[in-house]
């Protein structure tokens, strides 16, 4: 396969994964501005959603002080923010475009029907947008376009490769939603697991559609521990670092099956998925789980340029 | 030659009578309740758009991507009239890629003044890099495709050739699915010869003039310039269909004696491009040293024969408007025949007598720049007011070397849909003839319609439509 037609498919996975992650992130501070705080108000996290997208000085630079419709328009609706809703979703849609022909007609029809939907949304009046609708919105057209993938792709390269995206970025992006707690709590470590932030915690389950999924498998209090363990470390969650860890190393070795020859990256995946196997939550925390995250996303980071060089760059490494 | 408005020739109506060709159509028109009609152009437009097919026009703000307005009343051409038409076309693809060897080779047309030597060295399209070059089974342009008007029930004139990389064939196509899909009772009702054999035609015509040097099953390739060109989707649609690389510039670069791409597993060796961008773009190292859109060494490998360029460059000569008027001259100093189809009358404004007719005779001319396309640059006399003559006479007198002059062809109409029903409008168009080992020619092509009342200008630029084009089986 071309290495441009491997590259696009790949970026068009992790733009949809990205513009999912943003929607979520969204409702997340929503939600958030709807709880009360201590001081008589209601609690303001959105400068913890914005540093958790790595965009709060780009927003600062924009808008001032943040409030709540200009975070809306800025993750959703901003093309300025390279990770809106909307720039993620215009980015999939043209790496798509520019490869259709390595796309099934059901894949390139869901995301070429949530593009032109987008451009319906973004003519409507916003005060006739409810944002919980749109996050919705969001967040099942993704699951459509990942649906139509594994029911219609041909299990060719390129499937690994938008699978690689798709493992890669999620990789990436839970660890920036589990972050947001960090960023809410500041860097104490005393309040972990202090009722205070129960609710957060729950509202961070919430975000990742795991509050089933964390009763099902955890009995007994929700407590910080059990659910670091759910969202870094289980295997049978998802969207853990170590299910998507997990889940780009078995792209990589599909790969190397197909093309009867191991690579570099299929080395430093392996190596990631060992220590995250053999890490504990007392470790994490430890650790501190901000700086375990940021770790963590530097290596995850490095894991993309290795296959960026590996298979990407069309000569090979 | 007299350039006067004859009488327009209606396809489907002779005098009241209805042809025969267009007798079942006429009844399926009559009995379309006008609700089904609006839902059906709506399902059509739907159709285009969720498939993509679009073409890209970006700088002029608006959307991006635009749709190609469809007409849904077919175009019929009879068995008869297409054999003509096969005839002449072939016939055509076969004499142009004879000058073009022969302009490269030993020039014997010029050296027997039956076409003037500077018309050719001297014009711009004459490839210098392809000089004593001679691409496998003597094929410069693999893709023919001839513009075609019609005047009268036997009279069709050939408007231009285009030899370098005519567009278009994915409308052809995709006006045929899209026809079939929304009316399949009108294609049990008529019997009409299918089109969608062309992408085979084409793979196997590439196929076979793949280089001597390649021992193997030849790796074919489509060289597009990328997303933003406007027929990009035309280009992706036929890498698609034949099962071969969409290849960009940058995913090509020469190493020793060959052409690779570059892929997931490494590289790989390339053996025929069928490229979609200009020759001057091809290779920076010879021709433009800006282009970002070529392969740097492509014309090295290529003229020691590691890579055959379709359609090979240089081919640009044979198609230019200044070279047009000579080509019943090519069929019959190469093939020995007479021409089966008619060139349009034309004055060329580098001759005297000629520029000075062109500018006695304005309004009723239609004048052309020699290297113009796509409807840009033209004026069309009967259509045109005082001042805008005026102007163009000042350019023609400055240029006379950049302009040929054609009558105002009375082109012939089809039915088409308008607001109130159907109404005549005038229609092109363009067969695209394969040239490889053998001559080949889909029965159909891609038909043009101006759908401004009264409008000569069927180009997508500047508001014109498409339609299927039916030719009856025998």
């Amino acid at each position: 396969m071309l290495s441009r037609t491997a590259e696009h498919l790949y970026w068009m996975a992790r733009y949809l994964e990205r513009a999912e992650t943003t929607a979520r992130l969204l409702e997340v501070g929503a939600r958030n501005a709807l709880l009360p705080d201590a001081s008589g108000g209601y609690r303001n996290d959105w400068e913890a959603v914005l540093q958790a997208k790595s965009t709060l000085e780009e927003f600062r630079d924009k808008y001032g002080e943040p409030n709540q419709r200009n975070i809306e328009t800025w993750l959703f609706f901003d093309a300025d923010n390279p990770s809106s809703v909307l720039s993620c979703i215009n980015a999939a849609r043209e790496n798509a475009r520019v490869v259709r022909t390595a796309l099934t007609s059901p894949v390139w029809d869901a995301i070429n029907t949530a593009f032109q939907e987008l451009k319906q949304h973004q003519r409507t009046e916003r005060s006739k947008l409810d944002m919980t609708d749109l996050t919705e919105w969001t967040v099942r057209n993704c699951h459509l376009v990942r649906g139509c993938v594994l029911a219609t792709q041909l299990r060719n390269d390129g499937y690994e490769f938008m699978g690689l995206g798709n493992s890669l970025e999620r990789a990436d992006n839970t660890a920036r939603l589990i972050d947001v707690k960090y960023y809410v709590l500041l860097p104490s470590l005393s309040y972990v697991g202090s009722g205070l932030d129960q609710s957060q915690w729950a509202l961070l389950l919430q975000s990742m559609t795991a509050q089933r999924a964390f009763n099902w498998t955890y009995s007994g209090e929700i407590t910080a521990q059990k659910i670091a363990h759910l969202l870094i470390l289980n295997r049978k969650f998802p969207r853990s670092l170590l299910s998507c860890v997990q889940w780009s190393c078995d792209h990589l070795d599909n790969l190397a099956a197909l093309y009867q020859t191991g690579t570099r990256a299929q080395e430093v995946a392996h190596r990631l998925l060992e220590d995250l196997d053999r890490a504990t939550v007392d470790d994490i925390f430890d650790e501190g789980l901000h700086e375990f995250l940021a770790r963590f996303m530097a290596r995850n980071a490095g894991l993309a340029t290795t296959v960026q060089d590996v298979y990407l760059n069309g000569i090979p490494a | 030659m007299s350039a006067k408005l004859a009488s327009i020739f209606n396809e489907m109506m002779n005098g009241g009578d209805v042809r025969t060709a267009y007798q079942n159509l006429e009844k399926w028109y009559r009995s379309m309740p006008s609700e089904l009609r609006s839902l059906k152009q709506t399902e059509a437009e739907s159709l285009f758009r969720r498939v993509g097919i679009t073409f890209a026009v970006y700088g002029e703000g608006g959307d991006p991507e635009r749709l190609i307005p469809f007409d849904m009343f077919p175009r019929v051409l009879t068995a008869e009239e297409w054999r003509k038409l096969d005839k002449g076309i072939r016939q055509r693809a076969a004499a142009l890629n004879a000058f073009l060897c022969d302009v490269y080779g030993r020039r014997e047309i010029i050296r027997a003044g039956r076409i003037p030597e500077h018309l050719v060295t001297n014009n711009e399209a004459y490839e210098k890099a392809a000089i004593g070059f001679m691409p496998p089974r003597g094929v410069f342009s693999h893709i023919v495709g001839v513009d075609l008007v019609r005047t009268g029930p036997d009279q069709f004139y050939v408007l231009e050739d285009n030899c370098r990389t005519p567009s278009g064939v994915s409308y052809m196509l995709q006006n045929r699915e899209i026809m079939m899909r929304m009316f399949p009772q009108l294609f049990m009702e008529n019997r009409i010869a299918p089109v969608d054999g062309y992408a085979n035609a084409l793979k196997k015509t590439l196929a076979s003039v793949a280089p001597k040097k390649c021992m193997a099953e030849p790796n074919i390739v489509i060289l597009t310039p990328g997303q933003f060109n406007s027929a990009y989707y035309e280009h992706s649609f036929l890498a698609d269909l034949m099962g071969v690389e969409l290849v960009e510039g940058q995913d090509l670069f020469v190493e020793g004696d060959f052409v690779w791409m570059k892929t997931t597993e490494g590289p790989k060796k390339v053996d025929v491009i069928y490229r979609r961008i200009d020759d001057s773009f091809l290779d920076p190292l010879c021709f433009k040293p800006e282009s970002m859109l070529g392969v740097p060494g492509l014309m090295n490998v290529y003229r020691s024969g590691g890579v055959t360029i379709c359609s090979a460059p240089g081919a640009g000569v044979a198609d230019d408007k200044a070279i047009y008027t000579y080509v019943p001259e090519m069929i019959r100093f190469y093939l020995g025949e007479e021409p089966v189809l008619e060139n349009v009358p034309t004055w060329q404004c580098a001759k005297k007598d000629d520029c000075k007719y062109v500018l006695e005779h304005l309004p009723e001319l239609v004048v052309k720049e020699v290297h113009g396309s796509g409807g840009y640059g033209m004026l069309v006399g009967p259509k045109a007011d005082k001042s805008t003559i005026e102007a163009f006479a000042a350019k023609i007198r400055d240029k006379p070397d950049n302009y040929i002059a054609q009558p105002t062809l009375a082109l012939s109409a089809c039915p088409t849909f308008v607001e109130e029903g159907i109404a005549p409008r005038h229609v092109d168009l363009r067969p695209y003839c394969l040239v490889g080992e053998s001559i080949e020619l889909v029965p159909g092509g891609l038909t043009r319609v101006a759908l401004t009342e009264g409008s000569l200008v069927v180009n997508s630029s500047q508001g014109g439509g498409v339609k299927d084009t039916w030719v009856l089986a025998e």
